[in-house]
C-alpha cells in the first residue's frame, strides 16, 4: 500500500514522503500542486488503539460469516497474561462458529458459552466489573430487543469505572443503537499478494470503518498486519477520498454472493 | 457378610439357610474366602482357605464376590456413629474400638450398655460380638474369641486371657508357628515363659508382631492408647424466624456473616455452600453454591446465594433458615496489600463463582489445549470450577479463527481435477475462487479414531470478496473408504 509514493496525476506529479507510519494518505489536490503529509496529519487519523483506554467499542461485521471483526479485536486486545472473558451467545455461534484457540497466540480464554443475548450481556457486565481481566469480549448476533442502548450504556459506564477494555462484536442485522465509544464496521477485502505463490492469499487485509466515535473523527481504513517489527501491531492505511486506491480496490471486490 | 446379606435380600432372593455361602476375595493365588457365614463356619470352612479347595469339598457352597472397600467404608462410618457411647472410637480392620471409660454409668452400668449396644446394632440388620476389657489388647482378644458380651474386670484379665491360644494376639502366622514349635500354646503358657529368654528370641522382629510387647500391652504392663479421629466439623449459621416469612433475603446477611466468622475462628474458607429453609408445612428446600477458590467474604456469600434465590418456593413462609458450609478448605488469614489495591486474582475468582453459580457449570469453562492432529480435538473446555487455565498453545500450521463445529458441508458447483472447488455453494450463497493455499493433509488418528475414518486434505480458500475459508475434502477418490469424497467448510481466517 505505501509503495505507491509517487503517481501521475492531470500531469504533475505528486509526491509523498515517507514518514515513520506505515502507509500515508494520498490526497489529490485541485490545483495539482506538490502536497506533502505532514506527520500530524497521519497521527490524527491513523486511530490510537489504545490498549490502557477502556471504554465500550462495537465491532460490527460487514459480511456475513467473516472472521475479519474478530481479528481486528483480538489485534486490539491489551497484550497481558490476565485471562480474556469471551461470551457468545448461540445464534452466533451457530452462525459464525466458535473462536478457535490455537490462532489466538499468547491469550488465556476464558469461555462462556450461552444460548440468550440477555445471559451474554449479563455475564458481560460482570466481567467488565472485574479488574483481573485484560478484556471482556462478547458476541451477539442479529439484533435482540434486550441490545438496546441501556444495556450498552450500562456495558461502557461499568467498563469506564474498571478499566477493563470491553469489545462487542455484532453480526447479522445490527445497525442499532449503541453507546459504544468506537462503533467500527470490519469487512474482509482481498489479501496482499503472496511473497512467493501468486495462487495463494497472502496477509489478510480488512476495510474498517470508524463510523462513531467520541473524541476523535471517523474515517475508512484499509487494515493489514505490519508483519515487520512488532508482532500483532496493526497497519493502518487511510481510504477516505483515496482515489485510486478505490478503483484498484474496485477491480476486485466484487461481491459474489 | 451381613452387609452382603442386607444389600442382596433388597435384589434377589437370598439362597437358603442351611447352604454354606462364601464371601471370596482376590488372593496371591486365585480367590480366598474373605468371610463365611454360621453354617460354613460350623462345617469348617476357614477365612483366608482357597475358594477351589472349600469348593471341592463343599460342592453345594454358594459364592458371592466380597467387597472389602465397602466394608472399610462401612466401618469407619459406623465407628462415628458409635461416638453415641463414648467420646473416643476407632475403626479397626475388622471391628471397631471403643474407650468407654467413664462413659458407662449413663447408660445404666457396663452391662447395660453392652446389651444397648447389641440392640441398636441388630436394628441395624449388624450381628456383634462385644467384648469389654481393660485394655485395648484385651478387648481385642476377647471380641474375638472370648464369650458373646464378657465383661472382664482388671483384676482377672489375666485369668481370663490365660487359656486362649496365641493366635488371639493376632500374631503373624510364622511367629504363631514359631510359638507353637517351642510348645507356648496358649497366653498363660507364654506369660509362664522367663521373660528375658522371650526377649532375646524375639529382639528382631517389630514392635506390632512382638507376642511379648502385644502380651504387655493386653494385661496393661504397657501403655496402649487409642488414636480416635477428630469429630467431623460443620459450619452452620442459623437464623430462626419468630413467625413464618417469605422472603429469605433480608436474612441473608446476618447468616453470611455468622457463618464467616465460624469459618475464621477455624482458619477455613468454604468451597461449597447451601442454603435451606425449613418451612412451616414440615418440606425443606436448599439451594447449593460452589466457589473456585476458598473464600471468606460475606458480601461474596450473599451474592452468590441471592443469584440462586430464583424458583426457591417458600410456600406458605418458612421459620428457619441454615447457611452450611458443605466443603471447607484452609485458607489462613491473610493481609491486604498496603497500597489498597485490589488482588486481581481474587477478583476473578470472585467472577468465576459468580458466572457458574448462575450460567452452570458446563457454560463457563477454561480453554486447555491437547496433542492432537484433529484440529476439533485441539481445544477442550474444562469447568472453572475443575481446572486452571492455560495460555494458547503454539500451532506450526496456519490456523482459522474461527471455526465450525460440527464442520458444514458445502456443495460444489464447479470442481477442478486438483485443489479446491472454483465454484461452491454454502448456507444458499454460491462462492466463487479466487485464490487458495494448500493442500495441508491431515491423516486420521489410527488410535483414536474408527476404523474406516477418511484423511482430509485443507485448503485455505479466498473468495472474490475477501472472506477466507478453511475448506477440506474429506477422503480421496479410491480409498476404498466410502463413496466419491465430500467437501466442508471448516472455519473462516481471518
Amino acid at each position: 500500500m505505501g509503495k505507491n509514493g509517487g503517481c501521475q496525476k492531470g500531469g504533475f506529479k505528486v509526491e509523498q514522503k515517507e514518514n515513520k507510519l506505515e502507509g500515508c494518505m494520498i490526497n489529490d489536490s485541485s490545483l495539482g500542486q506538490l502536497v506533502r503529509l505532514g506527520e500530524r496529519r497521519g497521527v490524527v487519523d491513523v486511530p490510537a488503539l489504545d490498549a490502557a483506554q477502556a471504554v465500550l467499542k462495537d465491532a460490527l461485521s460487514v459480511q456475513p460469516f467473516d472472521a475479519a471483526a474478530t481479528a481486528f479485536v483480538l489485534a486490539c486486545l491489551p497484550r497481558s497474561k490476565a485471562p480474556v472473558l469471551w461470551v457468545q451467545d448461540r445464534a452466533s455461534r451457530l452462525e459464525n462458529g466458535r473462536v478457535y484457540g490455537p490462532a489466538l497466540k499468547g491469550l488465556k480464554l476464558l469461555r462462556v458459552d450461552v444460548s440468550h443475548a440477555r445471559d451474554v450481556l449479563w455475564a458481560m457486565e460482570e466481567g467488565a466489573a472485574c479488574a483481573g481481566l485484560s478484556a471482556v469480549v462478547g458476541e451477539v448476533h442479529g439484533a435482540p430487543p434486550v441490545l438496546d442502548f441501556t444495556a450498552t450504556k450500562r456495558l461502557a459506564m461499568r467498563s469506564e469505572v474498571s478499566g477493563v477494555p470491553v469489545w462487542l462484536i455484532r453480526s447479522g442485522a445490527a445497525e442499532g443503537l449503541s453507546a459504544a465509544r468506537e462503533r467500527w464496521r470490519i469487512g474482509s477485502l482481498p489479501s496482499a499478494q503472496h511473497p512467493y505463490n501468486a495462487a495463494a492469499p497472502g496477509t489478510s487485509r480488512w476495510e474498517a470503518e470508524l463510523f462513531r466515535a467520541r473524541g476523535r473523527s471517523p474515517g475508512v481504513w484499509s487494515v493489514s498486519d505490519e508483519k515487520r517489527g512488532r508482532e500483532n501491531r496493526l497497519c493502518f492505511l487511510s481510504r477516505s477520498g483515496d482515489g485510486p486506491m478505490e478503483t484498484d480496490h474496485g477491480a476486485t471486490a466484487h461481491a459474489t454472493g | 457378610m451381613d452387609r452382603w446379606r442386607r444389600i442382596t435380600a433388597q435384589q434377589r432372593t437370598l439362597p437358603d439357610d442351611a447352604v454354606p455361602v462364601v464371601l471370596s476375595m482376590q488372593g496371591a493365588h486365585g480367590p480366598v474366602v474373605y468371610a463365611v457365614n454360621a453354617v460354613g463356619l460350623a462345617r469348617g470352612i476357614s477365612v483366608g482357605a482357597r475358594v477351589v479347595d472349600v469348593q471341592a469339598i463343599h460342592p453345594d457352597m454358594h459364592v458371592e464376590q466380597g467387597d472389602r472397600n465397602g466394608d472399610r467404608v462401612l466401618l469407619d462410618r459406623l465407628a462415628i456413629w458409635a461416638r453415641r457411647w463414648c467420646p473416643w472410637t476407632v475403626a479397626e480392620v475388622d471391628g471397631i474400638i471403643m474407650d468407654v471409660r467413664g462413659a458407662a454409668h449413663l447408660f445404666g452400668g457396663e452391662a447395660q450398655m453392652l446389651r444397648d449396644m447389641h440392640a441398636r446394632f441388630v436394628m441395624q440388620g449388624l450381628r456383634t460380638r462385644l467384648a469389654l476389657a481393660p485394655t485395648r489388647g484385651a478387648a481385642q482378644v476377647l471380641a474375638r474369641f472370648g464369650t458373646q458380651g464378657v465383661i472382664c474386670g482388671p483384676e482377672d484379665v489375666a485369668e481370663v486371657l490365660a487359656p486362649l491360644s496365641v493366635a488371639a494376639l493376632r500374631l503373624p502366622s510364622d511367629i504363631i508357628r514359631l510359638l507353637d514349635r517351642l510348645g507356648l500354646k496358649t497366653i498363660g503358657a507364654l506369660e509362664a515363659v522367663p521373660r528375658v529368654g522371650l526377649m532375646r528370641r524375639f529382639s528382631g522382629v517389630g514392635e506390632e508382631l512382638n507376642p511379648l510387647v502385644l502380651l504387655d500391652r493386653a494385661l496393661g504392663r504397657s501403655a496402649d492408647p487409642l488414636d480416635a479421629p477428630p469429630d467431623a466439623q460443620t459450619w452452620r449459621a442459623y437464623a430462626r424466624m419468630a413467625e413464618p416469612v417469605i422472603d429469605p433475603i433480608p436474612w441473608l446477611e446476618g447468616l453470611a456473616e455468622d457463618l464467616v466468622g465460624q469459618l475464621a475462628a477455624a482458619e477455613r474458607g468454604a468451597r461449597r455452600l447451601r442454603l435451606t429453609i425449613y418451612r412451616v408445612d414440615g418440606e425443606w428446600r436448599f439451594r447449593d453454591v460452589s466457589t473456585a477458590s476458598a473464600s471468606r467474604d460475606p458480601a461474596h456469600f450473599v451474592r452468590l446465594v441471592a443469584g440462586k434465590l430464583e424458583g426457591i418456593d417458600p410456600g406458605f413462609g418458612f421459620d428457619l433458615m441454615t447457611l452450611e458450609a458443605l466443603q471447607a478448605e484452609p485458607l489462613a488469614l491473610h493481609q491486604d496489600q498496603l497500597g489498597g489495591a485490589r488482588d486481581a486474582s481474587a477478583d476473578i475468582a470472585a467472577l468465576l463463582d459468580r458466572l457458574t453459580a448462575k450460567l452452570g457449570p458446563s457454560k463457563v469453562t477454561w480453554a486447555v489445549w491437547l496433542q492432537s492432529y484433529k484440529p476439533e480435538r485441539v481445544e477442550r473446555g474444562v469447568p472453572v470450577l475443575v481446572g486452571g487455565g492455560q495460555t494458547v498453545a503454539e500451532v506450526m500450521h496456519e490456523r482459522p479463527l474461527r471455526m465450525f463445529d460440527p464442520p458444514e458441508e458445502i456443495t460444489v458447483l464447479y470442481a477442478v481435477p486438483e485443489g479446491p472447488p472454483a465454484r461452491f455453494r454454502w448456507r444458499r450463497v454460491a462462492f466463487l475462487m479466487a485464490r487458495f493455499e494448500g493442500p495441508e493433509r491431515i491423516a486420521p488418528e489410527w488410535w483414536r479414531d474408527r476404523a474406516g475414518t477418511r484423511l482430509r486434505d485443507y485448503y485455505k480458500v479466498e473468495v472474490m470478496d475477501g472472506r477466507r475459508f478453511w475448506l477440506f475434502r474429506e477422503g480421496i477418490v479410491g480409498d476404498g473408504r466410502g463413496g466419491a469424497p465430500r467437501w466442508f467448510v471448516h472455519g473462516v481466517f481471518r
